[in-house]
């Protein structure tokens, strides 16, 4: 195997600027989508579990659809064919001047596809809690209303803490398919570095430790939260 | 949006029926690759010897912490410069499919066989089958047989992944598409019909392993 190995490029001024600012971009897409995926997987989640069919039915096909096309593809039907779908002057506005076109997409796209994953959690979350709690507060006289604020979303929230905590890694490295819209987040840039400079290796080893650094870090903090949120003795479906 | 030109998917079908076979055969052969790799990822971690264990551990823990697209990119550049020559950009992508996916099949795989009762271990141990033969006649077949719903989920996720060999342009369904949207300057008529052709291929998966779950019940 033939290669000039030269570490040092990754500290010289210009690609460590590179790192830098993609590590920032991962951060902001990935934060930013994982808001969206949260407060749209909470609605379409809870959607799915009411009594009410239309809700319900409307919510599973938003599931489903989100779920079987590829991130990529979405990504490029919100980039690509959005502007030429809505009203000619939105479309233009959406073309030419609105800003940070391809960080607003991608946190748009991600985050309403990473919705559909959240859905599916606090759906099992919430069928986890089982039917006695649930038949016990409608004969305590609660409504629906509030057998989901009193009962069953305090219980399944805690429940789903550590599946939430897996997608919430998953969203920063699913922020990386954000480079096929043309924003220069890490992963992009590790590839800008090693074309540039080809050294392939050292690039691609610097992304790889910082993804890394991130899953540890995820994993610490989703091992803090789970320990709080823990209900003793729960074992569910009681 | 009132006039979407529907021949241009028309006049290239044979293109884009070119590049879903790509899509198809890559899918096809990393879930062969990546179940036999991850079959043998999950008896290391489960062997009950530290450093065949760890170094398992190590390995699943470490690629399921990068994004796959990271993963392309290098075994884009390593393969070639392991072996001294290019060998395509097929067989790159489906080598870093392969070792990807075996990280993911290998926790399934893991959880499998973990789902199979001590007491057949023992029963096989105490009919005088070896190590290699209890796994083979007693474990993996049980496993196996548990796990196919899954197997076949993470096949569907699998085949939406193949798409993300955009980012090196091979020519599989995706980037056929977007070549043609492209050339023809027919975006929406393009991703849509993109978006249609995936979704009803794993639309009809997912209703597949709901049924696999509905006999496995049943």
């Amino acid at each position: 195997m033939n290669y000039n190995w030269n570490w040092g490029v990754l500290f010289e001024e210009q690609y460590l600027d590179w790192l830098i600012s993609g590590v920032g971009w991962t951060f902001a897409v990935a934060l930013s989508a994982w808001v969206i995926a949260l407060i749209v997987g909470i609605m379409i989640g809870v959607g799915r579990t009411l009594p009410t069919k239309p809700i319900a039915h409307i919510c599973a096909a938003y599931v489903e659809l989100f779920r079987n096309v590829p991130l990529l593809v979405q990504l490029f039907l919100w980039y690509f064919v959005m502007p030429e779908v809505v009203s000619d002057d939105l479309g233009r506005w959406m073309k030419r001047d609105m800003p940070n076109p391809e960080f607003v997409t991608a946190v748009i796209g991600l985050g309403l596809y990473t919705a559909s994953r959240v859905a599916e959690q606090v759906r099992a979350g919430i069928n986890a809690v089982g039917g006695g709690l649930v038949s016990a507060a409608y004969a305590g006289g609660l409504s629906t209303a509030q057998t989901y604020r009193f009962v069953l979303l305090p219980i399944a929230f805690r429940l789903i803490v550590p599946p939430l905590t897996s997608e919430f890694l998953t969203i920063f490295k699913n922020s990386s398919l954000a480079l096929t819209i043309g924003l220069l987040e890490l992963t992009a840039q590790s590839q800008q570095i090693a074309e540039y400079t080809f050294q392939g290796f050292e690039a691609y080893t610097a992304a790889t430790v910082i993804y890394v650094v991130i899953a540890l870090g995820a994993t610490l903090i989703s091992h803090i939260l789970e320990k709080h949120t823990r209900i003793p003795g729960y074992v569910g479906k009681g | 949006m009132d006039n979407l030109d529907l021949s241009v998917i028309i006049d290239n079908l044979p293109f884009l029926w070119q590049g879903l076979q790509i899509s198809l055969s890559l899918t096809a052969l990393a879930v062969v690759g990546g179940i036999a790799l991850g079959t043998f990822l999950a008896l290391m971690r489960l062997s009950g010897f530290g450093p065949l264990s760890w170094v398992a551990a190590g390995y699943v823990n470490l690629i399921r912490s990068v994004p796959l697209i990271l993963v392309i990119f290098w075994f884009y550049f390593m393969v070639p410069l392991a072996l001294g020559r290019p060998i395509g950009s097929f067989y790159s992508a489906l080598i870093a499919f392969v070792m990807f996916e075996a990280a993911y099949y290998s926790e399934i795989i893991r959880a499998g066989i973990q789902s199979v009762r001590k007491g057949q271990v023992h029963a096989g141990k105490a009919i005088g089958l070896s190590y290699w033969q209890i796994q083979r006649y007693v474990v993996l077949p049980q496993a196996f047989r548990n796990m196919i719903p899954i197997l076949v989920t993470q096949a569907i996720v699998l085949f939406q992944d193949t798409s993300l060999v955009f980012v090196v342009s091979l020519r599989d369904f995706m980037t056929a598409s977007s070549i043609v949207a492209r050339t023809e300057g027919r975006l929406a008529e393009m991703y849509l019909f993109a978006a249609l052709v995936y979704f009803t291929i794993c639309f009809a998966g997912s209703i597949f392993v709901r049924r696999l779950q509905r006999a496995k019940t049943a």
